[in-house]
């Protein structure tokens, strides 16, 4: 584990018994935790624990229907403007990259930038221009989202993230729907933003990525979090039988 | 078999004494049409079908703009978060998309009908005046002044022009190159957008200092005013124009609302999401990112509605509103040339109807280009 020499004793994020239900289902069941400035999160588990769904409930994509979640020191209730704080603040990255496919790329990254944080078009493009730079795509500002390859454009949905110059990055499985060559190139990009000092909450079942960048690992079941540890103990040293199992079957391969 | 049916009609109709041919369109038509051009009975039954065709296109361009605003209004209101506005729209869709759209015309046709006489008619601000008759709107007129302030415009269009390329010239000159190669994807298209806040104030100053410079008011607005029994001036629509109007707007715009629904329905929720996530209000998200996304998946559908309310028009013969269907049927009642004139009313709504899907799918071409 690299030590991380980013982290500030101030939390971030204060999860407070987070329960959240789908109907009849409880997908989250008393979430209690807190993130400090700078801190890399990895959040793992098997597929229905809850791992989105929480992180999901940073930005009130999702609500939670009991507890509290503060963010930066904003209480995430249902006031439209505090909720619209939030999210300039937080920045979020899917699965399905789910880019604009009517805009360029370029324009997928100063959309927020223009409309929220009412830059001019003209800084705003410098600013998306770097951004492209950084993620190593700057040629391809100007195509379109289906022009470009799926490692490509989850760089793109990471700068549109990352240009509303956010305090905190979720990802949400952020290498799941690509292939496997290019896996590598978004997460050479996340460790990047990793060591710039940005505080990330990275759902992932890339263990490499976990051990190498994370400063904790959850390991959420059934909607509650089993085990949480540093990746040196949660890998070598693990607890929980479920954590185990989990653990041998996906170093398996 | 064609053939026998063919010799068969011409033979048939020679002996009613109606052989094929056109030229009955050169003679008097003899009967009144007040709706739309002025028309005399001495005029040919050629200007009186002209007269009819220009009646169902008046009708149906302006039926379908009305149509796919309400339908817009309604469809995005269904969709609405204030159980108020949703059920307000659900209903409205409901009941103008189940009852019969004959039944509509002639409900709407009885409300015209029982508006004031001249002498007790309703006006609105003084400008809009609305009685047995219909309703009367204002029109612009151009006077005396217009050629003269008509060149002010035009000399203000070439001095916007002048100011773009000099400032496209400037450009040039202190731009580095790099960013001119940046500055994709046309430095053309960008160097007028621009120029836009300097050619536009030009032009502005220009246009309303000819204004005032022109002999007398170029323009000037003419409202409809009592003179004897009856409001002259200004534009006049008929209650049988507008009964069939409001018709076919609310019927149609309820099929829009559900297309519209449908179509943001079908942008996947991830895109959403995605312009949640990023700062935007709710009103940016639909405006920028869903209905965008809408539009290519709407536009299909919605030409079928356009060529549905331009069709529907012809039950304009239920209220007497004289549309292209009535002017054909009384053409063939007084010369008993049914099939010409019936091949000339489906002619004419073949074109309209070929012309506005060639239309819609050249702008869907043009929107679509980006990949779903």
């Amino acid at each position: 584990m690299t030590e991380n020499e980013n982290t500030t004793n101030d939390p971030i994020i204060i999860c407070e018994d987070v329960h959240k239900w789908f109907d009849d289902f409880h997908v989250l069941k008393g979430i209690t935790t807190s993130f400090k400035k700078g801190e890399r999160a990895v959040i793992c588990g098997p597929s229905g624990s809850g791992k989105s769904t929480f992180i999901r409930t940073i930005n009130r994509l999702e609500e939670h229907q009991r507890g509290t979640i503060i963010v930066d020191g904003i209480e995430l209730s249902n006031d439209l403007r505090n909720i619209n704080l939030i999210r300039q603040e937080v920045g979020m990255v899917f699965q399905q990259f789910n880019l604009f496919p009517h805009l360029s790329n370029l324009k997928n990254i100063t959309l927020g930038p223009m409309r929220v944080r009412k830059l001019s078009k003209r800084q705003a493009e410098e600013e998306a221009l770097a951004l492209l730079e950084r993620m190593d795509i700057a040629d391809q500002a100007y195509k379109y989202p289906s022009e470009v390859s799926g490692g490509q454009q989850q760089r793109v949905a990471i700068a549109r993230a990352l240009a509303m110059e956010p305090k905190i990055m979720l990802f949400d499985e952020p290498t799941s729907a690509l292939d496997p060559e290019m896996i590598s190139e978004v997460l050479d990009v996340m460790r990047e933003l990793a060591h710039s000092g940005m505080t990330m909450l990275v759902v992932t079942h890339e263990m490499g990525f976990a051990r190498e960048v994370a400063d904790r690992i959850m390991f959420f079941d059934e909607g509650v979090v089993i085990e949480e540890a540093a990746p040196a103990d949660f890998f070598d040293n693990p607890q929980h039988e479920r954590t185990k199992l989990f653990i041998s079957q996906t170093l398996q391969h | 078999m064609a053939g026998f049916f063919y010799s068969n009609m011409m033979s048939g109709l020679s002996d009613q004494g109606h052989p094929l041919s056109l030229s009955f369109l050169r003679n008097e038509a003899g009967f009144e049409i007040t709706e739309g051009i002025d028309f005399d009975p001495s005029d040919t039954y050629l200007k009186a079908f002209w007269v009819g065709v220009v009646n169902t296109l008046r009708v149906s361009i302006l039926g379908i703009i009305c149509a796919t605003v309400l339908g817009f209004i309604f469809g995005v209101a269904r969709l609405s978060t204030n159980w108020l506005i949703r059920s307000i729209a659900a209903v409205y869709v409901e009941i103008f998309r189940n009852v019969p759209l004959l039944l509509q015309i002639l409900f709407w046709y009885a409300i015209t009908l029982s508006l004031p006489r001249i002498q007790d008619s309703i006006t609105i601000a003084d400008t809009i005046i609305l009685n047995v008759r219909g309703i009367y709107l204002p029109t612009i007129a151009g006077n005396e002044g217009l050629p003269v302030w008509l060149w002010y415009l035009l000399s203000g269009v070439g001095l916007a022009i002048i100011v773009v390329l000099c400032y496209a010239g400037l450009r040039l000159l202190i731009d580095s190159t790099e960013v001119q190669q940046t500055d994709r994807p046309s430095f053309a298209s960008n160097t007028i957008l621009g120029a836009k806040w300097f050619a536009a104030p030009v032009f502005l100053i220009v246009a309303i200092a000819g204004w005032f410079l022109s002999p007398g008011q170029p323009l000037q607005i003419v409202r409809p005013e009592l003179q004897g029994f009856n409001y002259v001036g200004g534009i006049n629509f008929t209650p049988e124009f507008l009964a069939l109007l409001v018709g076919l707007t609310v019927y149609t715009s309820a099929y829009i609302a559900e297309v519209v629904r449908s179509g943001i329905q079908a942008v996947v929720k991830g895109q959403r999401e995605a312009a949640r996530a990023v700062g935007l209000t709710e009103t940016q998200v639909l405006l920028l990112v869903v209905i965008p996304q809408a539009i290519p998946i709407i536009v299909p559908p919605l030409t079928s509605q356009y060529l549905n309310l331009a069709k529907n028009s012809s039950l304009a013969i239920a209220i007497g509103f004289l549309d292209l269907f009535h002017v054909g049927r009384r053409m063939i009642a007084q010369t008993g040339q049914t099939i010409p004139i019936f091949g000339m009313i489906m002619v004419s709504y073949l074109i309209m109807s070929l012309t506005t899907s060639a239309f819609m799918n050249w702008y869907n071409r043009r929107i679509t280009r980006f990949e779903r």
